[in-house]
């Protein structure tokens, strides 16, 4: 009897420190820490200068990759405006940061609308666009959604995403997720720390 | 989106297919080596072990995945797949002993049957289906991957997610085979009285579980607001619904499978082998 409950006292005393080591704690983040869960930076995609690119040529600098598409009404301006802000109250290094901007709807967010959008926001701000199967692959590896709706009598219609901003450092390495709650203070204080880091 | 694209794996997955595969492989020989030994299997064991391979399949690797990852209560309908219905209706047709035909003599006594008694196996197929730590093992799981931290990490990372489906549906397996064995306590089965007492005690924290997740105010899985969800639907709704399909379905198949041990002990008692030890 003792033999087993010593042993249940074991898987027990295991699956707490699964729990433990599951979940990154914030460890002094204010956005969400999601160090060691997602994989690195990587895709080919087109950018809004009509260039092929690739996850490794923003090595280097800290990435804010954000989905969303330039019809969107609300959250995608809302999103991009905090981003903003977040860069404007860096000191120094605000110009090493790039924000991706995802489209999520590319059959209406064609190169030039994408320029004109994210320039709209600051020169930091890169537009991006892929044929379905390139999104599909990134979407996927970062588990997040888009869904089209149908189109209205005039043809219009959203695209429902994910509202998540991830947050890679210069390694390429997702560390953070910021979400639309977040304030652009909050997004300052987490860049401010992976500017130095490696 | 198509039925065809709908059917694909949302994430390919290798070793589902090969296990997938596996099973249906040797139960399908299985069946056939039966049938040519006089001794077929019966209609509804056949047919209960292909419909719970097959629905355990399909929330895989289906675009019910993708849904399943996108929407708290698509996960928990696929949940109830794994951990429920599926082992129960594989569990109940005796897979292992159909399958045990297909193999070939040589490997099923020189390489299985050891292997099986080796003191380290067998030690921990005893330990885990100990009745006590069996029902914990059951309940313990579900709550395990519910805990909102590491809910949000399987959702986020593939190997946890890969890991939480397979623990789920293995731990399924075992529970209800230790449930559902046709054997009687004469021949080696669990006692039927211990039986039902386990059915009973895991029905209790399955339902406090999924009354606090559908009634509670506040949404308790971030994750689905992080990565999106499917369509749009409300968190608080989709929370409840999930909470919901944990509570009443993941009880009433306690209910469901106590009547069928309970069938089986009155035949047993009644001093008529529940099920014949050599069909099992």
């Amino acid at each position: 009897m003792g033999g087993w409950r010593r042993r249940l006292a074991l898987v027990t005393a295991a699956l707490a420190l699964m729990v433990a080591g599951c979940a990154p704690d914030q460890d002094g983040w204010r956005l969400t820490n999601i160090t060691g869960l997602m994989p690195e930076l990587a895709f080919t995609l087109t950018d809004d200068t009509g260039d092929t690119v690739t996850g490794a040529d923003f090595r280097g600098r800290p990435v804010l990759m954000y989905f969303g598409y330039t019809h969107c009404p609300d959250v995608c301006p809302t999103t991009l405006t905090t981003l903003r802000r977040a860069l404007g109250r860096l000191d120094g290094g605000a110009e090493r940061v790039r924000v991706l901007f995802v489209t999520v709807d590319p059959a209406r967010d064609t190169r030039a609308a994408m320029h004109r959008y994210v320039n709209a926001f600051g020169p930091q701000f890169v537009g991006l666009r892929g044929t379905p199967d390139q999104l599909q692959d990134l979407t996927r590896r970062y588990r997040v959604v888009y869904n089209r709706d149908k189109p209205d009598g005039r043809g219009n219609y959203l695209v429902a995403h994910s509202a998540a901003v991830f947050v890679f450092d210069r390694s390429g390495t997702p560390r953070l997720v910021a979400r639309p709650s977040d304030q652009p203070a909050d997004v300052a204080h987490d860049l401010r720390r992976l500017l130095p880091e490696g | 989106m198509d039925a065809i694209r709908f059917l694909t794996p949302y994430e390919f997955s290798p070793t589902v297919l090969v296990a997938t595969l596996l099973a249906a492989v040797l139960f399908a020989r299985g069946q056939r080596a039966a049938r040519r030994a006089g001794e077929p299997v019966g209609v509804w064991r056949g047919l209960g072990f292909w419909v719970g391979l097959g629905l355990t399949y399909a929330v895989l690797q289906t675009h019910i995945d993708y849904l399943s990852q996108h929407m708290f209560w698509v996960h928990r309908g696929q949940h109830l797949v794994l951990h429920h219905l599926g082992p129960i209706l594989m569990v109940l047709a005796v897979p292992h002993a159909v399958m045990a035909r297909a193999l070939p003599a040589g490997l099923r006594e020189r390489w299985l049957r050891p292997l099986w008694h080796h003191p380290l196996v067998h030690g921990s197929y005893r330990l885990l289906q100990n009745p006590v730590v069996a029902s914990l093992l059951f309940v313990g799981i579900i709550y395990f991957w519910l805990l909102p931290s590491v809910h949000f990490a399987a959702m986020l990372n593939v190997a946890y997610y890969n890991a939480m489906n397979w623990s789920v549906l293995a731990e399924g397996l075992l529970f209800w085979w230790l449930i559902l064995d046709p054997r009687s306590p004469a021949h080696g089965g669990l006692g039927f009285g211990v039986r039902m007492i386990m059915l009973w005690a895991v029905m209790p924290p399955q339902i406090l579980l999924g009354a606090y997740i559908s009634l509670n105010n506040g949404v308790l899985f971030e994750v689905y607001n992080i990565c999106g969800r499917a369509w749009a639907v409300s968190p608080l709704v989709d929370q409840q619904i999930g909470g919901l399909l944990t509570w009443i379905p993941a009880s009433m198949m306690s209910v469901i499978t106590a009547l069928i041990v309970l069938a089986r002990w009155m035949r047993d008692s009644e001093g008529r082998p529940a099920a014949r030890t050599e069909a099992a």
